[in-house]
């Protein structure tokens, strides 16, 4: 169930790539995207009732394999998240300036590389 | 050398962070500290020939930390990045004076250069998609790097679908990761041998052949390539068109398909990729024929080039792999040479519209003759690189049975050598047109990297004399993709 509702997410921001027509609405989209994944890969690494996967005194590494959840996913969650935040900038950056440029948010009016 | 092995992603990286610091007050800095870095990393991929290891980051095993893997396929890699590189930023030293900021200019192409060789070195796959990401944000800094309309158009459409490139890329990555419980490629190729496939493993083959394909540009997922590639200044379109598409495209994909799935597990994938390399060979090449950009004429031909490339990756055979690889070191000599021509035109003219240019081989001859050499090299004519690497693939068509593919590749042939005609006759021979008064030769440094990409068009066709069907550098690397090299390819532990 949880898994659909990550693959919802992502159809979400699909979508919103591929219908909308302002630029700033199409980098939410793709941070929608981003979204649906980070929640996925956490949902993989989790494991119902598990405790976070610290290893807290008096506590031994074996107790703490059995009740842990997975802490790879969360860090890759993490350094994904750092990539997320560079790429957002960058579009953010990107849009500006097309903005000073056409005047205009609206990708069906910036046209000038076709075929 | 194992050891060595993180200073090609360290050096460029530190570089990078290096240069913003001190050259606001010296200007000379960028330029020299990019072009030695490159002089270094180009010499250090050199001595990796030959060798092999394994290099774990932080002294951790195999499945606790990430591996750094040098093999045959990795070493073929770190020479063409870091050659073409290096012509690259020797190019670049005039080349980009005519833009503002030089500065954010190397910094950006050293961190482009840190991805490049960390996708090839890394045997561990998300690390693999954080350099991808490396390279995919510098490169879409650099394509929008002019800040005119086209740029800016071409960088926002590159850097969304790329986005959601990387995103497929992503999920395929947490459906391995969820099945096999391994991010390392080598144990990953073991579970998977042994598990055999299943549905979400189907799923995440997919998201990496669509993934992976938008990032090399195959035919149906290639509408960022002819817009991105243009626009970008000419040392970074060589760089992209040259390296990078097949870099996080063709070499991720080859490794995937070869090591870590194996061809013996998903038999129809071979017969997916022939059919992506020859729509990709055939469409790319006509529509490079009716374009009258001349960057524009050769991203079209660079995809067209990939197909080839793919077909070989296709058959599958060790001819076939041969004529691939092979094809992908020639390719991206030549098309960073004719890239850099055009660059250079656009330099003395200020225009690469073919509709304007007209008899530029009396005002520039050194040009003129470097884009005849990289033109004849792209389209097949013997005895140049180029005619060796299409005849193997062509051969090695026929060898697997596949006819009609070998005839594809012969007549699609013809057809890049009419398109690089085309450029040729309307930029430079055509006494006709006006002639563009003000251009003059470009300056010596420019020169200088044209001269020794068209040296390597001649000497790579040397590598076929050492072995038609294992030419050296070559055959370690179609041995890499035939069979895991790796040591620790028997230890199948995982946590």
């Amino acid at each position: 169930m949880e898994y659909a509702l990550c693959l919802v997410l992502i159809a979400i921001g699909l979508y919103g790539v591929v219908v909308k027509k302002n630029v700033v609405k199409i980098v939410i989209s793709l941070a929608i995207i981003e979204y649906g994944i980070n929640v996925l890969l956490v949902l993989i690494g989790y494991r119902s009732g598990g405790c976070a996967p610290i290893l807290e005194q008096g506590m031994t590494a074996a107790t703490l394999a059995v009740t842990g959840v997975d802490p790879l996913p969360q860090a890759l969650v993490l350094t994904a998240i750092m990539i997320n935040l560079g790429m957002l900038f960058l579009m953010v950056a990107i849009c500006i300036r097309l903005y000073e440029r056409y005047g205009t948010f609206d990708i069906t009016e910036m046209r000038r590389l076709k075929g | 050398m194992e050891n060595a092995l993180i200073f090609f992603v360290a050096i460029p990286l530190g570089a990078a962070f290096f240069i913003p610091l001190v050259s606001l007050t010296l200007k000379w800095v960028p330029d020299l500290l990019a072009n030695a870095v490159m002089a270094v990393l180009a010499a250090m991929a050199f001595l990796t020939i030959g060798q092999a290891g394994v290099y774990h980051l932080g002294g951790w095993g195999t499945h606790l930390g990430i591996d750094l893997r040098l093999d045959g396929l990795t070493t073929l890699m770190l020479v063409t990045i870091n050659t073409i590189g290096l012509a690259m930023a020797i190019f670049s030293v005039q080349y980009m004076a005519k833009y503002t900021s030089k500065l954010r200019y190397y910094s950006l192409f050293l961190c482009l250069i840190a991805g490049l060789n960390g996708i090839v070195l890394t045997g561990d796959l998300f690390n693999l998609y954080i350099f991808m990401e490396i390279v995919a944000i510098s490169s879409y800094a650099l394509v929008a790097f002019g800040c005119e309309h086209d740029e800016l158009e071409a960088a926002f459409k590159y850097a969304v679908l790329g986005t959601v490139a990387s995103a497929f890329i992503l999920i395929g990555i947490a459906l391995l990761y969820a099945i096999l419980g391994t991010l390392n490629m080598a144990e990953m190729a073991v579970k998977l041998a042994a598990g055999g496939m299943n549905t979400p493993i189907t799923v995440a083959l997919g998201l990496f052949l669509c993934g992976f394909g938008l990032k090399a540009a195959l035919i149906p997922f290639h509408a960022w390539l002819p817009d991105a590639h243009p626009a970008a200044p000419a040392p970074v379109s060589a760089l992209l068109s040259g390296v990078v598409i097949k870099t996080a495209g063709i070499y991720v994909l080859s490794r995937l398909i070869f090591n870590v799935f194996t061809v013996q597990l998903v038999p129809d994938l071979l017969s997916i990729l022939r059919l992506f390399g020859v729509v990709s060979m055939i469409v790319g090449g006509i529509l490079a024929i009716g374009q009258w950009d001349m960057k524009r004429l050769l991203a079209y031909s660079s995809i067209s080039q990939i197909g080839y490339i793919v077909v070989g990756l296709g058959l599958g055979t060790p001819l076939g792999l041969t004529g691939a690889l092979f094809h992908m070191l020639n390719h991206s000599v030549f098309k960073s040479l004719l890239f850099l021509n055009a660059g250079a035109v656009e330099y003395a003219t200020g225009s690469r519209d073919l509709r304007h240019l007209g008899g530029l081989s009396r005002k520039m001859p050194f040009t003129a003759n470097m884009a005849l050499l990289g033109s004849m090299a792209i389209s097949g004519i013997p005895p140049l690189n180029g005619f060796w690497s299409k005849l193997i693939i062509v051969l090695a068509c026929i060898e697997s049975g596949h006819p009609w593919l070998a005839l594809a590749a012969v007549v699609m042939s013809l057809v890049t050598l009419v398109a690089v005609l085309k450029m040729l006759k309307h930029a430079f021979y055509d006494e006709s047109k006006p002639v563009t008064v003000h251009a003059t030769e470009v300056p010596l440094l420019m020169r200088t990297a044209m001269l020794l990409l068209a040296a390597l068009c001649f000497v790579l066709t040397l590598l076929v004399l050492t072995g038609f069907r294992t030419p050296c550098l070559i055959a370690p690397a179609v041995d890499a993709l035939s069979a895991w090299a790796g040591p620790t390819a028997g230890c199948g532990m995982g946590i």
